[in-house]
This record gives C-alpha cells, structure tokens and sequence, in this order.
C-alpha cells in the first residue's frame, strides 16, 4: 500500500522509533489478513463479500465516520463484535482470534487509514 | 501415530538411513510435491506470528486424517474443482474496482491433478494424519434433521454465516471454502467442531471464533447436513 511507505518514510525522516513503524506494519498486516475479506483490500468497506451482506462495512478511510468514535470504542467493536455496540451481527467479534495487543494495533492502523493518509 | 511409530522402532534398531517402507516413502514424495503449499506438519505458529498466514499458499493438511471423508479425498485429488472461491489467502486474489473488491481469476492457479494410484497412496497416508482427535472426541455433535426455512436464518441473520460462505451456488459470501459441498468433503465431528472453534483447529484462521453454545453449533452443522445431501 502506497500510502504505508509514505508512513513509514515519514517515521523515519522524523528519526523514529523503529518499534512504532514495526507496531503499524502488524497493524497492516492484520488487518490485510482478518479484515479486508469485508472492510475492502483499500479499508474503503467494499470487500469482496459485500454483495452478499445486508450490512454495509464501514469505511474506514471515511474521517467523518472514524472521528465520531473514540479508540475504546472501535477496540469494543473489534473485541466482542457489532452486537456489543448494537450493530450488525456481521461485524464479528474477533476477540477469540486475535489478542488485545493485536486488538491496539488494528485500532492504531485504523486511525492511520481514516486520518492520516498521504495517498 | 503409526509412522512415528516405525520411524521409532527404526531408529531404535540403530538404522539411521530413512525407513524404505511405503508410508514413509509417501511422506517424502507428498513433501516434495505438495509440502511448498501445504503443511503436512504442525507449523510453529506461535513463533511464525500471523505473518505465516500472509504468506500460506494452501490449506494446511497435517490434520487431513480429522478432516476429511476418505473417499472424497481420494476422488478430489484425481478431479480437484475449486473449494474456495478467492483461493487460500483471498486478500491476494481480489482487486478494487468500480463495484468495489473482485476476484481477478487469473490470480487463481488450477491445482495438480493425481492419477487414480497416486490419488489413493497420497488419501492413505494423509487419512492417518490425526493429531487432533482430542478436538473431534470434545464434540458432542450428533447429526439430526433441521427445518429447511429454520436452518437457513441460523445460517444467514442469526449468525452471519452467510457473509463468507455460500450455502448454494450462486450465494453467499465468497472469502470462504463453499458449505454446500462441506458435507460431502467432511466429517461431522469435524465440522461441528470447527464451526465452535475454528481457531483451536488454526490459530490463524480467517474465520471468527463467536463462541457458539453446542446447540447452536447444532442446528449449523445440521443445516450444513440438510443443504449438502441436497447438492448436486
Ligand atoms: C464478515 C464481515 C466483516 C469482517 C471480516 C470484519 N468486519 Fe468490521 N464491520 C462489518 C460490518 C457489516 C460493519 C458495520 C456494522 C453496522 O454498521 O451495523 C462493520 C463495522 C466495523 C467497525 C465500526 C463499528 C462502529 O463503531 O460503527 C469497526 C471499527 C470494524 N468493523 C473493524 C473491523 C476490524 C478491525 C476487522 C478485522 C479484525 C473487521 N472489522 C472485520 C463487517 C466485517
Ligand atoms: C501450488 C500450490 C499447491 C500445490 C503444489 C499443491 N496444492 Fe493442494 N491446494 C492448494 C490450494 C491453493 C488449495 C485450495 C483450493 C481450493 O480451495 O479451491 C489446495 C487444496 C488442497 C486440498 C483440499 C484442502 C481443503 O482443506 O479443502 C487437498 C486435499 C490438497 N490440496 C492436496 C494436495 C496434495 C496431496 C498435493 C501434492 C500432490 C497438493 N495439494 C499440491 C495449493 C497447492
Ligand atoms: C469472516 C468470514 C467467515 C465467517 C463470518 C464464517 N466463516 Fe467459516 N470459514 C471462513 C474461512 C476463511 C474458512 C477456511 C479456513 C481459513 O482459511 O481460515 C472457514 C471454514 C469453515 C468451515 C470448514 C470448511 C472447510 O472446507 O475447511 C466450516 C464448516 C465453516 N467455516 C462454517 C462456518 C459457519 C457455520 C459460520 C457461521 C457461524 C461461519 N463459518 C462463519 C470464514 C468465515
């Protein structure tokens, strides 16, 4: 993705923390793997299963949507599913799969997709 | 396991040179033509992190003999029609377009085909690959009948199934392996006890743990029964 090489540079232009550039490529990395079958291969909520939903994902590049939550509640939505927040049964819970530490840093590369995209 | 087992005894007898019988002999030419796909051993997942499934290039099969019916297993390999409609890892099969993401067909590869002699050395030996019977054995999955109209919004509203696995040509999700063959090609126990956790059977499965109460898994696997006795 483009737009995680611009991240990166910009991390490591402004002399940072390797551990930080690590933390978001786990972040991408599971995200690409757990999310993108819905949330899209862009984050942009048109996955390849979306035609057969009745829910619409969220886009996670839409800045409006994503600044209207706070990171504990997208770490809910993600940890125990659409349901705990009353939303669609078809945002599943990943709590059972993944850990919380996973869970932060899906929530961090989140924040980046919606907010802080250079491409 | 039973060529553990010989390999055991072999290497007791103080004979380091590979065991010459015919399942072992299977072991090498199943890792040279399939192991650069499949695992055909437990990876080491917690070591390899979820990486490991980024770069997974088939379905891991070291649990084959809990997994699957025999006889379909032995007839697949002979005639292998696509199981998983974006593949084993969909994100690299799918592309953005204007309807949003599509699978771009030239990014599926065909599988090789085994003749009949080859089909069957390859089914015995996978079929004896059972490392998880603790799994099926915990399952208390009976099979039974469920109402068509009732097993379907069990499928479909009440759990969402339907968001990645089609339940009829033609429908349904598609990141998934299709469940309307999943009776013919599976074991019972396994089905049950995959869809209660899937991620005790691949920690880096793309499928979500919901932690589903025996009942529910229940009716599921008995709708997977109904719909799959009804496929072509
Ligand atoms: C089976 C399809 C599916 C998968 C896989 C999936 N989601 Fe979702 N997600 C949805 C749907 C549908 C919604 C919208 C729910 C609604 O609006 O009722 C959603 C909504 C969300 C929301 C917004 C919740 C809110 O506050 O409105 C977040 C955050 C989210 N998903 C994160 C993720 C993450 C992270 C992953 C991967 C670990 C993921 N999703 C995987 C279908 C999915
Ligand atoms: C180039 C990679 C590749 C090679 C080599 C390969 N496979 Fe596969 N195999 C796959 C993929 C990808 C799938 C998933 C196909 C699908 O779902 O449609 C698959 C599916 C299978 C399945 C069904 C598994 C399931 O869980 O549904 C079996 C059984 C299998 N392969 C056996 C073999 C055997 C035996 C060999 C060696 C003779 C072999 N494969 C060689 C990539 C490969
Ligand atoms: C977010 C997508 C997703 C959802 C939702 C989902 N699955 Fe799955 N399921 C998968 C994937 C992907 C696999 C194949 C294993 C893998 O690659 O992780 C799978 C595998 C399976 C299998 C084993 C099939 C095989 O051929 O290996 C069964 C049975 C199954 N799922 C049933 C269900 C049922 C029942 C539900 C609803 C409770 C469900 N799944 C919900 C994605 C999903």
């Amino acid at each position: 993705m483009n737009y995680s090489a611009t991240l990166l540079a910009s991390l490591l232009l402004a002399g940072s923390l390797p551990a930080l550039a690590e933390d978001v490529q786990h972040g991408e990395n599971l995200y690409t793997i757990y999310c993108t079958q819905c949330h899209g291969v862009t984050g942009n909520g048109d996955g390849v299963n979306v035609p057969a939903m009745s829910v619409q994902p969220r886009n996670h590049r839409d800045q409006g949507e994503m600044s209207a939550r706070t990171d504990a509640e997208l770490f809910k939505a993600v940890k125990e599913g659409g349901k705990s927040i009353n939303k669609s049964v078809l945002m599943p819970p990943w709590g059972g799969n993944l850990s919380d530490d996973d869970i932060h840093a899906l929530v961090r590369y989140m924040r980046q997709l919606c907010c802080q995209s250079g491409g | 396991m039973r060529l553990k087992l010989l390999a055991g005894l072999v290497l007791t007898a103080g004979l380091f040179q590979p065991f010459p019988g015919a399942l072992a002999d299977t072991g090498q030419w199943l890792q040279s033509e399939c192991g650069s796909c499949h695992a055909l051993e437990q990876p080491d997942y917690p070591a390899l992190g979820h990486a490991e499934r980024l770069t997974r290039k088939g379905p891991p099969l070291y649990y084959a003999g809990n997994k699957f019916h025999a006889g379909w297993l032995e007839s697949w390999l002979q005639d292998p029609v696509r199981i998983r409609p974006a593949g084993v890892f969909p994100p690299g099969a799918v592309v953005p377009s204007e309807e949003g993401d599509v699978i771009d067909p030239a990014k599926l590869e065909e599988h090789p085909a085994l003749d009949a002699s080859q089909a069957k050395m390859a089914a015995d030996y996978l079929m004896e690959l059972r490392p998880h019977d603790e799994l099926i054995a915990a399952t208390a999955y009976t099979p039974g009948a469920i109402a068509s109209r009732m097993g379907e919004l069990n499928f479909t509203k009440f759990n969402g199934c339907d968001a990645c696995h089609s339940d009829g040509p033609g429908y349904g999700g598609l990141s998934g392996p299709e469940l309307y063959t999943a009776w013919q090609r599976l074991q019972p126990g396994f089905i049950a006890s995959f869809i209660a956790d899937p991620a005790a059977w691949d920690p880096h499965t793309l499928m979500p743990k919901t932690g589903l109460n025996d009942s529910a898994v229940e009716r599921l696997a008995n709708y997977l029964k109904l719909i799959g006795e009804q496929a072509p």
